[in-house]
């Protein structure tokens, strides 16, 4: 996952720049709106909550979670990381696009609401999947955890769409208009 | 029939590709579908003129919805209109239409798909199928009349048309629905096998006949029909003369035999249609414009007819189905005939147009041929129709009869009046003006069609018998009276001197057609300005009504939803609501210290000044609801109430730091206070109060709840039931929630995008312009 070193004639810069993208890229917002603390527990909560918020999403179907739930926790990790490291980490070209995500999400659920008629049954029904992997032993899923998957990209594509619109886009005027904005 | 009908509109959905090969070709290969259905029609004439063939098709079982079809008597004349008669034009398409015209591809699909549908709705025995094909021929009506819609006269006269069919259409579909349940079946020949009476019967016939006068351009709104002339000749030939217009009369012909001894149906159908009549005929007699003076001749027929289906005798109605015939055999060809004259020459104004009996003696010949039968002259098939006519209402007597007779006379004395105009206008050499010169000589193509539909005219006048096989059984629905029958000679009689007036006065008022031309410009009343000012009226009103109710100010709307809340579902509550006898105070002690957070937090936020401590305090609420929700046990609905208050937290504060910090500077007077507390206290009480007498409301166990948490395990394979209602028995739901999210959220950020650009671009213009940022292509990378 290492990128391939920056052109920067800096050792320094070099070697401290983070490599991970995923992580805070720590492009410098300027220092008087720079808060160290928040972005090292940023990088260190990120992934973390992530990976709870995947929890939530198959937990679902025997706990409190599900797709909504667990979109909007996957939703508030990447405003952690708008609020610790700006507009400008999102980053318009690198990650996939808001909308995309969107309509992925949309597409997942409509997909999986029609899918039961291939195989015969009506719309929306869902049926238990089971398989025996190597490891984990017997493994049983209902289908209808697709159609949360749809939820769950979907919320998290209206969030990261809320954080480009109303988070950097506000942001960007602001600074073209020469305001300062206030924090 | 279903099959037909598809094959029509399948092949409508192919023929571009046909197009794009060949325009010619494709017009050809659009006259297959109408011609197979003819021949189709004509091998079941026995059984159609028997007792009817008929197929059903469910097509939505669960809400009883099915497409029924029955071929009878009247539907096989129809479909020697729809079919027969659309054919014949769409061969002369092949040569109207130049090799690279422009509006040949789009008319050939939509003429097509307009004979599919109009097929269905001659076809239909189901008042329901029957109403989906109106409005399809409504739809391809307006796409044929505004063509590309660049020109602008094209577009005015395509939205009057739908307008005014379409009001016509939703009033027929209420009427449809009453009619239906009044007579617990939808299969319009069960229902008059057995026809419903009482009050609602009453309002749906009005409302059906309110379809059937829009769409046949009956008086009043008789202008969308002369408007639509803009369409291209062949278009106007079909849909404005031979079949789509015929819709409403087919209507009255198709209910007639079960309501026409009700005078709420034969009254309104019967002074609306002389009226149609006398004033179709008198305006065709002004017109300059020969495709207008047939339009309006068009009128004045339909006028006629509507009269003859819907007096309700036997005869009339004998004589109305020949009329119906004979009208598509003489107006098709007259307009295919202005198609040919324009095409020709360039022109189709009567004053230009001189010496064309010279010049195209054939179009000539077929075209008087035409107008002939249209006037009635023997042995034309108009005539053998228009005497059926002068003997029903003759014979019929009394004062409803003597009355129709007049009328009808008066009105053939217009028909004969403005045929000869037609003719003289077309085709006679005027002295003072030049002969026209015709650039482009019909070919075989143009003037066969014509030739065709004029000699079956003819042919059927004088083979009187086939019209009277034809027409009998539709006629014999009626009680008989003197048992008529449709002949070229009676003998001497009423109905032949009547036809002598007619047409010895027609060629008179003609002879006198300078003093006729200028009184008939002089009109009282005019029904285009009338459809004018309607139209403006109800544009007027929609601008006043948003104007008061859109005043842009957040307290008025608040405020309207407030006050509307407490006075609909709030006196609703208070009359027919119970308070709980058992209502405790509180069920857990928990719940006491969360509700007097949630509380001093409400009444906080009244007092703060800052916009910050108000989102605060705003979010502070939510967080003590979702504490209540869990002490009341929901921990799903806590979990999502604490992300989704976090998540506006953040979004609100985003949005600050584009606003004020503070509210309003002023101090608001207590005055201007008062009322906003009043509401809001009102509002706040009114919504804690409806809760608690809600959930007094359930008097039986929650047996859906129940049956929810009973079936979750097995069913849906969750044992957390909430994710099982949200996934998978209301799952339905879940996929339109997302929906809406999905919409809004392409909403939220095109709008905050699309200002950006907007006060950019202002900026980059120097102040003066604004202009949507929607345009710009930076604003569309973005949102995309």
């Amino acid at each position: 996952m290492a990128e391939p070193d920056r052109a920067d004639p800096d050792p320094e810069q070099a070697w401290d720049g983070p490599r991970q993208p995923w992580l805070l890229n720590g492009d410098c917002r300027g220092p008087r709106h720079r808060s160290l603390l928040l972005e090292i527990t940023t990088r260190a909560v990120f992934p973390t909550v992530l990976v709870f918020s995947v929890y939530l999403l198959l937990v679902g179907h025997y706990g409190p979670g599900g797709g909504f739930s667990a979109g909007l926790v996957a939703g508030l990790a990447f405003v952690l990381r708008h609020i610790a490291g700006g507009g400008g980490d999102l980053g318009s070209g690198r990650a996939v696009r808001p909308p995309t995500v969107i309509g992925a999400g949309m597409a997942v659920g409509v997909v999986s609401a029609l899918l039961p008629l291939a195989f015969g049954l009506r719309v929306l029904e869902s049926a238990k999947l089971g398989a025996a992997l190597p490891v984990l032993g017997a493994v049983e899923v209902q289908t209808s955890l697709f159609l949360e998957v749809g939820v769950y990209l979907l919320i998290v594509g209206v969030v990261l769409e809320l954080l480009r619109s109303l988070g950097s886009g506000i942001e960007r005027d602001l600074e073209e208009s020469g305001e300062r904005a206030r924090q | 029939m279903l099959a037909l009908v598809l094959a029509h509109l399948v092949l409508a959905g192919l023929l571009p590709m046909v197009s794009a090969r060949s325009r010619p070709a494709a017009f050809a290969v659009a006259a297959l579908p109408p011609s197979i259905t003819l021949l189709w029609a004509f091998s079941q004439t026995g059984a159609a003129l028997g007792a009817g063939v008929t197929e059903s098709v469910p097509w939505a079982p669960a809400l009883g919805l099915t497409l029924s079809f029955r071929l009878d008597a009247l539907a096989l004349v129809m479909i020697i209109l729809v079919s027969g008669v659309g054919a014949v034009i769409l061969v002369h398409c092949i040569g109207y239409f130049a090799p690279d015209s422009p509006q040949a591809t789009r008319s050939a699909a939509l003429l097509l798909a307009f004979a599919g549908a109009m097929l269905g709705l001659v076809l239909a025995d189901d008042l329901l199928t029957l109403y989906v094909f109106w409005e399809l021929t409504s739809i391809a009506s307006f796409l044929l009349v505004g063509q590309g819609g660049e020109r602008r006269a094209e577009r005015r006269a395509a939205v009057q048309a739908l307008l005014v069919t379409v009001f016509g259409g939703l009033a027929m579909l209420l009427g449809f629905v009453l009619l239906g349940e009044a007579a617990g079946t939808y299969r319009i020949s069960e229902i008059l096998a057995d026809p419903p009476r009482g009050g609602l019967v009453t309002v749906a016939l009005v409302l059906v006949l309110l379809g059937a006068f829009t769409k046949s351009a009956q008086l009043p709104f008789h202008p969308w029909l002369p408007a639509a002339m803009v369409a291209p000749t062949p278009v106007s030939a079909y849909l404005h003369a031979a079949s789509m217009v015929k819709a409403g009369v087919y209507l009255v012909a198709r209910l007639s035999p079960g309501f026409a001894d009700l005078p709420v149906w034969w009254g309104p159908v019967v002074v609306v249609g002389l009226g149609t009549m006398l004033v179709g005929g008198w305006r065709a007699l002004a017109e300059t414009d020969l495709k207008k003076l047939l339009a309006f001749g068009t009128v004045s027929q339909l006028g006629f007819l509507m009269v003859l289906l819907g007096a309700g005798q036997r005869t009339a109605a004998l004589a109305g189905t020949a009329m119906l015939l004979a009208h598509a055999l003489f107006k098709a060809p007259l307009f295919l005939a202005v198609g040919t004259i324009d095409h020709a020459t360039g022109t189709r104004d009567l004053r230009k147009l001189s010496g064309l009996r010279t010049a195209l003696p054939g179009t000539a010949i077929a075209a008087t041929l035409a107008a002939a039968s249209m006037a009635g002259v023997p042995p034309l098939l108009g005539f053998v129709g228009k005497e059926a006519a002068f003997e029903a209402f003759v014979s019929e007597g009394g004062a409803r009869g003597y009355l129709l007779a007049f009328g009808v006379l008066a009105g053939s004395v217009l028909t004969v009046a403005y045929s000869a105009r037609f003719l003289w206008g077309a085709f006679a050499a005027k002295p003072g003006v030049e002969p026209t010169a015709v650039r482009h000589p019909p070919g075989a193509l143009l003037t066969g069609p014509i030739w065709l539909c004029a000699l079956a005219g003819l042919l059927l006048g004088t083979a009187y018998v086939l019209v009277d096989l034809l027409t009998e059984p539709y006629s014999a629905l009626y009680p008989d009276e003197h048992g008529y029958h449709l002949a070229l000679w009676h003998g001497f009689n009423v109905p032949l001197l009547f036809t002598a007036i007619a047409l010895g006065g027609g060629l008179l008022l003609h002879r006198a057609r300078g003093t006729v031309d200028a009184l008939s410009h002089h009109s009282p009343v005019d029904a285009q300005r009338g459809y004018r000012a309607t139209v403006e009226g109800v544009s007027r009103l929609a601008v006043a009504v948003t104007g008061r109710l859109q005043a842009g100010s957040l307290p008025l709307y608040l405020g309207a939803i407030l006050v509307t809340f407490v006075l609909l579902p709030g006196v609703a509550a208070v009359l027919a609501g119970q308070w709980p006898v058992d209502q405790l105070v509180y069920d857990s002690v928990l719940q006491v210290p969360l509700a007097l957070v949630v509380v001093v937090a409400a009444l906080a936020l009244t007092r703060s000044h800052r916009r910050f401590t108000a989102v605060l305090l705003v979010g502070v609420i939510g967080y003590g609801v979702g504490g209540l929700f869990i002490v009341d046990g929901a921990p799903d609905l806590a979990l999502a109430q604490f992300l989704v208050e976090t998540l506006s937290l953040v979004a609100f504060v985003f949005v600050l730091r584009r606003l004020p910090s503070h509210f309003t500077e002023r101090r608001a007077t207590l005055r201007s206070r008062l009322p906003r507390l009043v509401i809001a206290a009102v509002g706040g009480l009114t919504v804690a109060g409806i809760a608690v007498v809600l959930s007094a409301a359930r008097v039986g166990p929650a047996a859906v709840s129940a049956e929810f948490v009973r079936l979750a395990p097995a069913e849906a394979g969750a044992t957390n039931v909430v994710s099982a209602i949200i996934v998978d028995f209301r799952a339905l739901d879940t996929v339109g929630e997302i929906g809406v999210l999905f919409i809004a959220a392409a909403g939220v950020s095109s709008l905050v995008l699309a200002t950006r650009y907007d006060t950019r671009r202002k900026r980059r213009s120097g102040g003066d312009e604004v202009r949507s940022g929607q345009n710009d292509p930076e604003h569309e990378r973005e949102v995309l």
